[in-house]
């Protein structure tokens, strides 16, 4: 994997992210750096802040103190219309993929599409628009199926689609790969994989999966406690000693 | 001293419920005049609430018009005052058991529906996706559905009563051989329209507050998938206590407006 200096653009710069719920201190001082092109690879085990950081990142939870510059935009000082206009710059995928359940996929996909007039005009027919999106996850003969009739990588994929169609500049991927099986999971490492080359997207990956960090991280962070605990490449922090670090690669 | 302080926390709580349903009606008040409008989703909206309650507010109106007849029927007759049946019931329908129990049944039907609705939305993070995307899930979820339970429930509430009135006739033709012109003639008779007005605008604060609090339980659903659970029940309980609050204030003022 291709390694990023430090002189790429910046395009996402989170600075002394604390957040707590009650007495349960989740982020306790984070820091992160996305440039331009990067695949960056964020594991921790479960309760270490990975979810909560990522959803102070989207603006879905408000952090109790530090910074997050999106695009050279401080989301927490944006009003709802500027952040959602942000917004469209920023996908995000969920573990559960959140497949409107009552939408055909054609709908899914359609939706926020019709409502973003600011960035895609108002659109006759979002057909050419939708099928070039399921082209691209390679389940162009789904445009009419619901959500339950879906296999969970098929709605992974799908879920992605709708990701794409906004044409973003940065993927947020929440665990991409848990609860596939490892076959399903492969195709979704090569289809992050492939999105990336062809959108030339920035990515923020969460996921517990050594084999998709392996795959698609050019740079990783360590979080334990809310803090960052260590980064580096893969390749790096794989050869490290430490048995915290260690216990991530087993 | 446990105990005190248990009812104090259960007060505190219920009073932050209080602020917290008024701040999400407030949020209703200013999205529902921003653009964009949500209209289709709107029509669906009525669709569903209004054509899939139908049956039930049929029967129930239906059942409660006959029902009604049939109790108060000896007891006016031990005063020679059966002529007055068709006056009596359509007043008591149209005044108060209407609006209340097409609205009770509507918090049932439709206010569990959608605190159920949304609130597997919230736990799928399905309104999280749309919050994402940078759509507004409270216009599209929220205000189409209020607007679809404020507009529909008069609706409901009018079909009812029709209903209801149509099943008081029935018994009255039968026990009383009265024709269906000479019942309706009495009805229209007792009926004017300071009975009708104030109902209707009862009907559309009934339907307000089963769209509003159905739509805060389910959207603001927490504690996974138990909690959808408790989102529908506690929609329904809160709005059936609010519908009776609404009456009795719509009451009050009618009365205030009747002894001018």
């Amino acid at each position: 994997m291709e390694t990023f200096s430090k002189n790429n653009k910046t395009i996402i710069e989170i600075k002394d992210l604390c957040k707590s719920y009650s007495d349960n201190h989740v982020l306790n001082g984070f820091n992160m750096r996305l440039v331009e092109g990067e695949n960056l690879v964020i594991m921790g085990k479960s309760g270490s802040g990975k979810s909560v950081m990522i959803k102070c990142l989207i603006g879905l939870d408000e952090p109790d103190s530090g910074t997050i510059v999106v695009m050279g935009k401080d989301i927490r000082k944006l009003e709802r219309e500027e952040l959602d206009e942000l917004r469209t710059e920023v996908g995000f995928l969920f573990q559960g993929s959140a497949l409107y359940d009552s939408m055909t996929v054609r709908e899914n996909l359609e939706f926020p599409l019709r409502r973003h007039t600011k960035k895609f005009g108002v659109l006759k027919d979002t057909t050419p628009l939708v099928m070039q999106a399921l082209e691209n996850v390679g389940l162009a003969n789904t445009i009419n199926l619901m959500p339950e009739e879906l296999s969970g990588g098929m709605k992974r994929r799908i879920a992605l689609a709708r990701t794409l169609i906004l044409q973003p500049k940065i993927i947020l991927y929440d665990e991409p790969t848990t609860g596939l099986d490892p076959i399903t999971a492969k195709e979704i490492i090569l289809l992050m994989q492939s999105v990336q080359k062809k959108y030339n997207t920035s990515a923020i990956i969460i996921t517990h999966d050594v084999d998709c960090a392996r795959a698609i991280s050019n740079r990783m962070i360590l979080l334990v406690d809310g803090i960052n605990y260590a980064e580096g490449t893969f390749n790096e922090l794989n050869a490290s000693k430490d048995p915290k670090i260690q216990a991530f690669f087993k | 001293m446990e105990t005190i302080s248990k009812i104090n926390t259960s007060i505190k709580a219920f009073l932050l419920e209080i602020g917290e349903l008024s701040s999400f009606a407030g949020r209703f008040f200013r999205e529902v005049f921003k653009p964009p409008y949500e209209f289709k989703e709107f029509i669906r909206q009525c669709y569903n609430m209004g054509n899939r309650s139908l049956l039930l507010v049929t029967v129930t109106g239906f059942i409660i018009g006959l029902v009604f007849t049939l109790q108060s029927r000896p007891t006016l007759q031990e005063f020679g005052a059966v002529s007055w049946m068709p006056s009596m019931v359509s007043i008591s329908i149209i005044r108060e058991i209407g609006p209340i129990i097409t609205a009770l049944i509507c918090a049932g039907r439709i206010g569990s529906g959608i605190g159920a609705e949304l609130g597997s939305m919230r736990v799928t993070e399905q309104i999280d996706a749309m919050e994402v995307s940078g759509t507004n899930p409270f216009k599209y979820l929220v205000v189409t559905r209020i607007l679809a339970t404020t507009f529909m429930l008069p609706i409901l509430v009018f079909f009812g009563d029709i209903i209801a009135l149509y099943g008081s006739y029935l018994v009255e033709n039968t026990k009383g051989n009265v024709s269906f012109l000479l019942y309706f003639n009495k009805v229209a008779e007792a009926l004017e329209f300071g009975d009708l007005i104030p109902a209707t605008i009862k009907s559309f604060f009934f339907g307000f507050a089963i769209g509003l609090v159905g739509c805060f339980k389910g959207f603001n659903c927490k504690k996974g998938t138990a909690g959808v659970g408790l989102a529908a029940n506690s929609a329904v309980v809160f709005t059936s206590m609010l519908l009776f609050i609404i009456d009795f204030i719509a009451v009050f003022i009618t009365n205030i407006f009747y002894d001018l």
